[in-house]
């Protein structure tokens, strides 16, 4: 096999599971994700609790099942958000080109110089906490790279020859570019927002570890490993658990877009 | 008589692709003397590059080679990659193609050329400058000085493939190998850079193999010439027999695409047949042209072995 | 000199977009900020004359000016909760953060390049699968977590380094440099796997040009081709990548210092947002981008010493 088919198969196998794991947490967990029980504090994972249980003597395979959703909400919900401004943006630059290209892309690389996990926490410094405002400030954070991404896309459709003969002919410009734009950039936003998913995963336990992101009773990765740290030494398991469903889950989307990317570039 | 520089014999490569072996040069057999320009003339794909890669060792790690290559009377072909380090340059050099691409952007031009004699010789750094300078102004560049200290976008076309010259020539090989050294140049500068050759070959006593697929340049440099097509030497011999006396119908065929002054006008003759490519050669089915209704008269006429190999099986 | 204006006028562009875009943001959305302070029970006539206290009933744009200018001139307003000017705040924080994110960068370069020029050398199929995962795994660890990790297992297990705090270098040397080691690393991690992924794909794609094959036939070594002539070329594109890294290791330093306990901007950072003490977090959000942008402004200069095509 290929070296770069074995990445996008790997990412393609962890996302699947992971996604799996998530459906399954609609339905099932093997106890209440919120049931406490202070006798069985802190217990070493075991046959009952297979990844050990928590400060409250919640067992933390339900929470981890249960903190899945919230990972793949705020990474969609950012995508959409992102996207969508991204590309009103983006095509706007890009489609009309010249001076409104100029001004709209000097203020985006200007934003896209600070750090991702810093601009987000001052959205969320200004929104308040909460997921809403997580997912928000998140998605505020992705709007530089996809309209990026959609308005370079733009500048490369916009010269090819089919999109140059139905401008000639009259088509109007929602037309072009739904019809002929949109497809031919569509494996740019694929690949785009493989990639971001597993920025937005990074960002969003960051920001839920600082207290600033997720907040209870609502789930989340980032959440329980700021929980953990305070039994870093009676229990360890915890925080190396819950550390490493993060690592699969942001090592999964990368190696997915990076396969996808390397697949696009060798069918060009 | 003159002394024997450069000996090939019953040279083959073959190279593999996807597990499978093609032939790529087969039964070459060649001598360059001393004080001799020896052209290798042939359309893209017969094997031309492939040869002077063989003689310097820098053949692409999926070939074979069988067969012999001496210099000076010491086989070239199996040396360890240590052996190979010290024979580049000191005893054959190259003089490249492309000279937009040949030398490196990032250092001084100067510091390209005194490299050489810092890796081969034991010159002081100054002897080294001293010679780099001497070099320069052997390749007819103005101002050595000014040329050591630029880098290589602030030089043009022309004194970039000086420099390339003088990169092969500082430490006085006994063989040089020039490859197209004139085909990526504007036509004045081109024939500029072949009266610098061939001064350069009047003064040095070295020996050249001056590889080209343009009948023009080789007739101005060349003393003895070798055809090539797919992997084979078609004919050889001295530059005027050939011109006026050419054996093979290949040879007639090339000469006859040489653009004339006189023919102005006229279209341009080129040969109907096509370089086949390496996976569709087969080793013992030279020349690999697979016949056709279309193609027959013409296979008939300039490779006339084929037909009575075919009569035959 | 063009390209030295062009690349100063585009410094200033940008520190002026980030600036106004910082101010807009804090100013522009819903909520006073003299409400935030005095908490939602506050009657209106408090809120007022807090307001006019801080300057909050001037025009937007006249507050803009002001801001700016004061921060050219030092001053970066007064925090609502230590009362005492931002500079003054900020004064003990900026060495702690310094250190960690310059000490994250050193590491990042010295263990990066040397690993990538390594990894390329030996680039056959297997070991690339291998060593191209872990670069992936590297770069897909958050920082922090990983600053767990080596706290449990370098401070607590084998009791190597502290496990939190920050010893100043005024006091020992070798103890400050301990305590900021592990959150350094913890940065530096995956900026390491970008730097080797980078790197060796660039080199990889260098030994294909032309200029090598004039080195082979020059009759020079492995080495010296590799680091006479293929290195520098290959650093080009990297050094574009160190510029967005040393982005990363400021944005990754906030989180740190958080895990770390280091008393720097980040936790600062974190603080002051959890006590809305506006001035502060507008002044330190500004501050680590004016950061960002001129190491971003040096790495341009530096593209001009390396690269000789890049025309004065």
């Amino acid at each position: 096999m290929q070296r770069k088919s074995i990445t996008l198969y790997i990412g393609a196998v962890l996302v699947s599971i992971l996604f799996l794991m998530m459906i399954v947490s609609f339905f099932w967990t093997p106890y209440g994700p919120n049931e406490m029980n202070t006798k069985i504090a802190l217990q070493a994972p075991s046959w009952t609790y297979p990844f050990g249980t928590d400060n409250f003597g919640r067992d933390i395979f339900s929470r981890i099942l249960e903190g899945s959703k919230t990972a793949f909400l705020v990474g969609i919900t950012s995508i959409m958000i992102a996207l969508t401004f991204g590309f009103i943006i983006g095509g706007i630059a890009g489609y009309f080109g010249g001076i409104v290209d100029e001004v709209l892309m000097r203020i985006i690389d200007s934003i896209l110089a600070i750090p991702g996990i810093l601009f987000a926490i001052m959205l969320v410094s200004v929104f308040n906490t909460g997921m809403q405002n997580t997912i928000l400030a998140l998605g505020i954070m992705g709007i530089p790279t996809f309209a990026r991404v959609i308005r370079s896309g733009f500048m490369q459709v916009k010269e090819f020859d089919f999109v140059k003969s139905s401008k000639v002919k009259g088509a109007g410009s929602f037309r072009i570019i739904f019809k002929h734009i949109l497809p031919n950039i569509f494996s740019q936003i694929i690949v785009a927002s493989t990639l971001f998913f597993s920025g937005a995963i990074l960002a969003e336990s960051g920001l839920s570890y600082l207290g600033l992101g997720v907040q209870p009773p609502d789930p989340s990765w980032g959440r329980m490993l700021s929980e953990a740290q305070a039994y870093m030494t009676n229990a360890p398991w915890y925080i190396g658990i819950t550390g490493i469903f993060i690592v699969l889950l942001v090592l999964g989307f990368n190696m997915l877009g990076d396969g996808l990317r390397d697949l696009k570039e060798k069918r060009n | 008589m003159a002394k024997l520089m450069l000996e090939v014999n019953n040279l083959n490569v073959s190279i593999k692709v996807k597990q499978k072996v093609y032939p790529a040069l087969e039964d070459i057999t060649f001598k360059v003397n001393e004080n001799q320009v020896v052209g290798v003339v042939g359309e893209s794909g017969s094997g031309k590059s492939l040869t002077a890669q063989s003689i310097l060792g820098i053949l692409p790690a999926n070939t074979e080679v069988t067969g012999s290559i001496k210099l000076e009377n010491d086989e070239l072909i199996n040396k360890s990659s240590k052996a190979w380090q010290k024979l580049r340059s000191n005893e054959v050099s190259l003089i490249f193609q492309e000279p937009m691409t040949a030398l490196n952007p990032l250092m001084k031009v100067g510091k390209q050329i005194s490299e050489v004699l810092r890796k081969h010789t034991n010159y002081s750094n100054n002897e080294c400058y001293r010679k780099t300078i001497d070099i320069l102004k052997e390749v007819g560049l103005k101002r050595p000085e000014s040329i050591y200290h630029s880098y290589t976008h602030e030089l043009s076309g022309g004194m970039r493939q000086r420099i390339v010259i003088a990169i092969a020539l500082v430490n006085n090989p006994k063989l040089i190998i020039a490859d197209e050294p004139t085909t990526a140049l504007d036509v004045t500068i081109q024939a500029q850079i072949i009266d610098l050759l061939k001064d350069i070959m009047k003064k040095r006593n070295g020996a050249m193999l001056f590889i080209s697929h343009d009948w023009g340049v080789i007739s101005q440099v060349c003393d003895y010439v070798l055809v090539m097509y797919a992997g084979k030497i078609v004919e050889q011999g001295p530059m005027e027999n050939l011109i006026s006396n050419p054996q093979h119908p290949y040879t007639k065929g090339l000469l006859k695409a040489i653009p004339d002054f006189k023919k102005r006008g006229e279209a341009l003759y080129s040969i109907p047949l096509r370089v086949p490519a390496l996976t569709e050669r087969r080793k013992g089915n030279w020349p690999y042209i697979e016949i056709t209704e279309e193609n027959k008269q013409v296979v008939a006429d300039i490779f006339p072995e084929i037909l009575q190999r075919e009569t035959k099986e | 000199m063009r390209f030295l204006v062009k690349k100063l006028v585009s410094f200033i562009a940008t520190i002026f977009i980030v600036s106004l875009l910082i101010f807009f943001i804090f100013n522009i959305l819903p909520g006073s900020p003299a409400q935030a302070i005095l908490g939602v029970d506050a009657d209106e006539q408090q809120v007022k004359l807090l307001e006019e206290e801080l300057g909050l009933n001037e025009p937007l744009h006249l507050r803009y000016i002001h801001w700016i200018i004061g921060i050219a001139q030092g001053d970066l307003g007064v925090s609502y909760k230590y009362g005492q000017p931002v500079a003054e705040v900020l004064k003990d924080r900026i060495p702690i953060s310094f250190s960690l994110a310059v000490i994250a960068l050193i590491l990042t370069v010295v263990i990066g390049i040397p690993l990538g020029i390594l990894i390329a050398k030996t680039d056959g199929k297997w070991s690339s699968i291998i060593l191209s995962m872990i670069t992936q795994l590297g770069i897909s660890t958050p920082s922090f977590w990983l600053g767990f990790i080596l706290i449990m297992v370098f401070a607590v297990k084998f009791g190597l380094f502290p496990t939190y705090g920050f010893i100043p270098w005024s006091e020992n040397l070798g103890e400050a440099l301990k305590s900021v080691f592990l959150p350094s690393l913890a940065i530096a991690v995956g900026n390491i796997a970008i730097v080797i992924r980078y790197l060796k794909n660039s080199i990889l794609d260098q030994t294909k040009e032309d200029y090598v094959r004039t080195a082979i036939v020059k009759g020079l070594g492995a080495n010296e081709i590799m680091y006479n002539h293929v290195l520098r070329n290959a650093l080009l594109p990297v050094l574009t990548v160190l510029g967005l890294i040393t982005a990363d290791t400021l944005g990754g330093s906030i989180i740190i210092e958080n895990v770390f306990a280091l008393p720097g901007l980040g936790s600062l950072l974190v603080t002051s947002i959890e006590s809305r003490d506006f001035p502060l977090i507008q002044s330190l959000i500004l501050i680590i981008s004016l950061i960002i942008i001129l190491a971003n402004f040096t790495v341009d200069l530096l593209y001009k010493v390396i690269d000789p095509r890049i025309r004065v």
